[in-house]
């Protein structure tokens, strides 16, 4: 017999009493009572808690605030499927390296030696401070958001769900997924939270001010 | 620690690191008399107990969610074979490879061996319950290859050549200064001039492992939660240190229980809900990773999963005691523990700390098994993990019930005193005219408090009680006694 | 009423004037108490220490004698021997395999009430110094048993009735929810452990500075009580039943830690 014959029959054994499958309780909430402002507040709160730095602004402003944010970075990597229009400011073509698609994937000594990171993002949570990013090509592969020390990422209020079935909901989740609740942070020493560690150290959260509710769910 | 001077406990073939090595009350005593641990322990576990509640009071669903995870949980065990063979098959399907491993030494011999396979002599880790369980660490170095922990708290451990002491922050045991002493020896390249402040002692530890993480071929990981119909794995954490280790390494070894498994994706809304909060008491963890099998262009291209039994079934056999199983790691119930919160983790001996490691170790390896059996008796059973626990893990109910187990073990054997005594026990307390004559006595007890009407000194196991408390002069006539006289027309 | 009074056996042998005080109480709100004779123990020792074959006799016998006494309500004055009546008893009769007795505990378990729960949410006592001429001119903590507080949820009940009592200061008492480490036979089986739990519950009453540590289970008060009175802080340990019962006709003599009487400070 195989191992994994032998550990099927011992998990077969032990359940031998044929323990009963009981209904899930599904109680709990499926669906916010937020309005899009107010999503907006909560997840401000909460990404401030984070010690995120956040700007909320029309989406005209994209470009002049992710400007402004980079404006001390030597270079920066942005996944190809980025709306352009969100760097049509940028002067310095060298400071912006572009990876995935037509451009190929960045080395990870690149990826380390370059300040900063612009991306998107999927959906966002409101209530737990959580931005999902889901490789899609305006969030690009996991390693650019990842390496740089700096992360720009940008929220659509139309992307923000108050808690996490709803986000759930709208994520495919054989995809790789990564959930970002502020900078990387520790509290191994004395519980004392410490944020910054090896993820970014440095997580700037642009969203996006924009009438228009998040499609029933 | 006593602990560092004995160096690490030597493994056993077959299930790792899962024993008390020494009864817990002697354990315990040594661990007691470290003042210091005890006031680290005592800083720490309060912090995070009034952050836990917190953020588990502002949620208006709370107990919602903690009865959806039971549910589900308790669902898992009973679907165990179905949802393994599918999560298997969809693993499978989606490009990844998964082992089966029956036990800790099943379990090292296939990381090894696809370490191996690398051409590598050394590895990234990431914090994982399941590789401590197993000392997988400690195999892989007696054949030549050193896995690096990254987690700050495994790493302050390993670099101090210590065991962790708790389920999610395992150097709760050492204080800031300790921590910084520990990296002026250990680590290479720090810098002399460190301060013990949290902030330097974390970027001390990003510098030392930034060139470990860009360049590591193989990284091995636990895994939160294993989601059946997909094949997806999670890895909850703060650090990044999952991320770089889930992300930028060619093959990847995770190492999951065979009870982490959850049904569907969409489960994650409770567990995602639930784990953080109970356990690092934030409202969400700063990273959460998921991944399936392998995807091109994004992350590792080669990906193994080893399935660890090493004593799960043993506990999912025991009907009582199988929904220990359902437990997530959080150590909510570690951190309100009366007793965990005195002894500190190594005293349990096992792998798995606090009133879950009093259930865990011994269910897993069974009651007999080393001095496991002591372990469900570190507990007042004051019912504070019960209250904390997010799946709702009846852990007192368990804890009686592998006291029973520990005590038919040992039936037929030469009796202690408290067999003695509780026999006797049964045998007046099972008829109220029997307590009453006992109770007759009452006067004897009296006589021998002497005239400051306290018992100070009692024989035999009794003196544990005597050793920091009195006993009262008993009363003059029992409760019994007075009633009688009072109604004596009935 | 007819209430049916479980004494316990803790309280029966070595404090029966709390079940005297329960007895005061509840006739001094008109109801008839019972005291079933056959009654001993609940058997949560032998439980709590995994002497599951030990205990079926001794919850048969607690059935049996609540069984064979007509009443409305059974009462004791304790949480953690009537948790062990509604939670524990019907598991022993489980495990032993005696569907019939699992029935019958049940149906007992389900007639029983801690003191406070009885008084509080049966019997209306909302001002104990109105209904019951409550008088306790002393300043007391009071520590929330783990088994009352955990098991039977018995939230505000005990310190909202002392509250109640005239002339009674209450005064907080730190980490009121910790353990104070008795856990039956844990207190000798892990001394040590056990010992340092209560060094940090009488701290924490010594810091109050009050004059008595009330509580609702003379198991937990006894080991408290033994370490107050070891270290010879001067602080009496009283059971709740004890402080209701008290009146200004008849107030309560304030016990030493080891019986007792020892001058208090009447404001």
């Amino acid at each position: 017999m195989s191992t994994r014959e032998h550990i099927l029959a011992a998990v077969r054994t032990a359940l031998q009493d044929a323990p009963a499958v009981p209904d899930i309780p599904r109680t709990y909430r499926q669906d916010g009572n937020l309005n899009a402002e107010e999503r907006i507040d909560v997840l401000v709160d909460r990404l401030e808690d984070y010690k995120a730095g956040v700007t909320v602004v029309d989406e005209a402003a994209i470009p002049a605030t992710i400007q402004g944010l980079l404006a001390g970075a030597r270079s920066y990597v942005v996944p190809a499927g980025l709306d352009p229009a969100w760097l049509a400011w940028e002067t310095e073509p060298s400071r912006v390296k572009y990876d995935g698609g037509g451009h190929g994937a960045r080395s990870v000594t690149e990826l380390d030696a370059t300040d900063a990171v612009v991306t998107s993002s999927a959906v966002t949570v409101a209530e737990s401070g959580t931005i999902i990013l889901d490789g899609s090509p305006d969030q690009g592969r996991r390693a650019i958001s990842l390496i740089p020390d700096h992360h720009i990422c940008v929220v659509h209020s139309r992307d923000i769900t108050q808690i996490l079935p709803e986000a759930l909901r709208r994520l495919d989740g054989t995809r790789p997924l990564t959930m970002i609740s502020g900078p990387s942070a520790t509290s191994d020493i004395e519980l004392e939270r410490v944020e910054g560690v090896h993820g970014p150290r440095r997580l700037d959260v642009i969203i996006t001010k924009q009438s228009g509710k998040l499609p029933a769910s | 620690m006593s602990r560092t001077a004995l160096g690490m406990p030597g493994l056993r073939p077959g299930s790792g690191n899962l024993f008390a090595e020494e009864k817990f009350p002697s354990a315990a005593r040594r661990e007691l008399g470290n003042s210091q641990l005890r006031r680290n322990l005592k800083h720490a576990t309060s912090t995070i107990r009034t952050k836990r509640l917190n953020v588990t009071g502002e949620l208006p669903d709370w107990e919602e969610l903690r009865d959806a995870g039971s549910a589900l949980k308790t669902s898992v065990m009973a679907r165990l074979p179905e949802l393994l063979e599918a999560f298997e098959a969809n693993v499978t399907a989606r490009g990844g490879t998964v082992h089966w491993a029956r036990d800790a030494d099943e379990a090292n011999r296939i990381i090894h061996e696809l370490v191996k396979a690398e051409g590598v002599d050394e590895v990234v880790k990431v914090k994982s319950m399941a590789t401590q369980e197993i000392g997988m660490n400690e195999y892989l170095e007696e054949h030549g290859i050193a896995a690096y922990e990254t987690d700050l708290a495994e790493l302050i451990v390993q670099l101090d050549h210590d065991k962790p002491s708790h389920i999610l922050v395992p150097a709760i045991h050492k204080n800031r200064t300790e921590v910084r002493d520990i990296f002026l020896k250990e680590m290479p390249g720090v810098d002399p001039h460190l301060t013990d402040e949290p902030r330097r002692l974390a970027m001390a530890a990003r510098a030392h492992l930034r060139a470990k993480f860009l360049t590591a071929k193989v990284a091995i990981s636990g895994a939160n939660f294993g989601i059946a119909d997909s094949g997806t794995l999670s890895v909850v954490e703060s650090e990044g240190n999952g991320r770089m280790c889930l992300t930028l390494p060619e093959t990847l070894i995770t190492v999951m229980g065979i009870e982490k498994l959850l049904p569907t994706f969409s489960d994650l809304e409770v567990f995602l809900q639930l784990l953080p909060r109970s356990s690092t008491g934030e409202r969400m963890n700063p990273y959460t990773s998921l991944w399936t099998g392998v995807t091109e262009g994004d992350g590792p291209s080669t990906f193994h999963v080893i399935l660890l039994d090493n004593g799960r079934t043993n506990a999912l056999a025991d009907e009582m005691g199988r929904s220990a199983l359902h437990c997530i790691r959080c150590s909510a119930c570690i951190n309100v523990c009366p007793v965990y919160e005195r002894t500190g983790g190594h005293a349990y001996g096992s792998t798995y700390p606090g009133p879950i490691g009093a259930i865990l170790s011994p269910l897993m390896t069974g009651v007999e098994a080393e001095e496991n059996g002591s372990l469900p008796y570190a507990s007042s059973l004051c019912g504070a993990c019960y209250d904390a626990c997010p799946v709702k893990i009846n852990i007192p109910d368990i804890l009686v019930h592998l006291r029973g187990k520990d005590v038919d073990a040992h039936r037929g054997g030469l009796p202690s005193q408290l067999d003695v005594g509780l026999k006797a026990a049964s045998w007046a307390l099972s008829d109220g005219r029997r307590l009453g004559a006992v109770e007759k006595l009452l006067p004897l007890g009296r006589a021998a408090a002497g005239k400051d009407k306290k018992i100070k000194k009692l024989p035999g196991i009794a003196a544990g009680w005597t050793q920091s408390r009195d006993i009262p002069a008993p009363p003059s006539q029992s409760f019994r006694d007075w009633w009688a006289k009072e109604h004596k027309e009935s | 009423m007819k209430i049916a009074l479980f004494a316990t056996c803790i309280v029966d042998g070595m404090y029966p004037r709390a079940a005297q005080a329960t007895v005061a109480v509840l006739e001094r709100l008109g109801h008839e108490v019972v005291f079933p004779k056959g009654q001993a123990c609940c058997g949560q020792m032998h439980v709590n220490s995994g002497y599951f074959k030990e205990a079926v006799p001794v919850v048969a016998n607690h059935v049996r004698a609540f069984e064979s006494e007509d009443y409305d309500v059974a009462v004791a004055p304790s949480g953690s021997c009537v948790a062990s009546v509604k939670h524990q008893h019907p598991m022993v009769a489980r495990r032993a395999g005696d569907a019939g007795l699992e029935e019958r505990a049940t149906a007992v378990g389900k007639k029983t009430y801690e003191l406070s729960e009885l008084l509080v949410d049966v019997l209306g006592v909302t001002d104990p110094a109105g209904q019951l001429g409550s008088y306790f001119p002393h300043t007391v903590t009071y520590h929330p048993s783990c088994h009352g507080m955990r098991l039977l949820k018995l939230g505000d009940r005990q310190a909202g009735l002392l509250r109640g009592v005239e002339g009674l200061e209450l005064l907080d008492l730190p980490e009121a929810d910790q353990c104070c480490g008795f856990g039956g036979t844990f207190s000798v089986k892990n001394a040590d452990v056990s010992s340092a739990m209560l060094a940090d519950k009488t701290a924490n009453i010594r810091s109050t500075g009050a004059s008595v540590c009330a509580g609702g289970d003379y198991s937990c008060l006894m080991h408290i009580g033994g370490g107050l009175s070891r270290q010879e802080s001067g602080v009496a340990t009283l059971h709740l039943a004890e402080i209701l019962a008290s009146t200004e006709a008849e107030p309560v003599a304030v016990p030493g830690p080891a019986g007792q009487t020892v001058k208090v400070v009447v404001k």
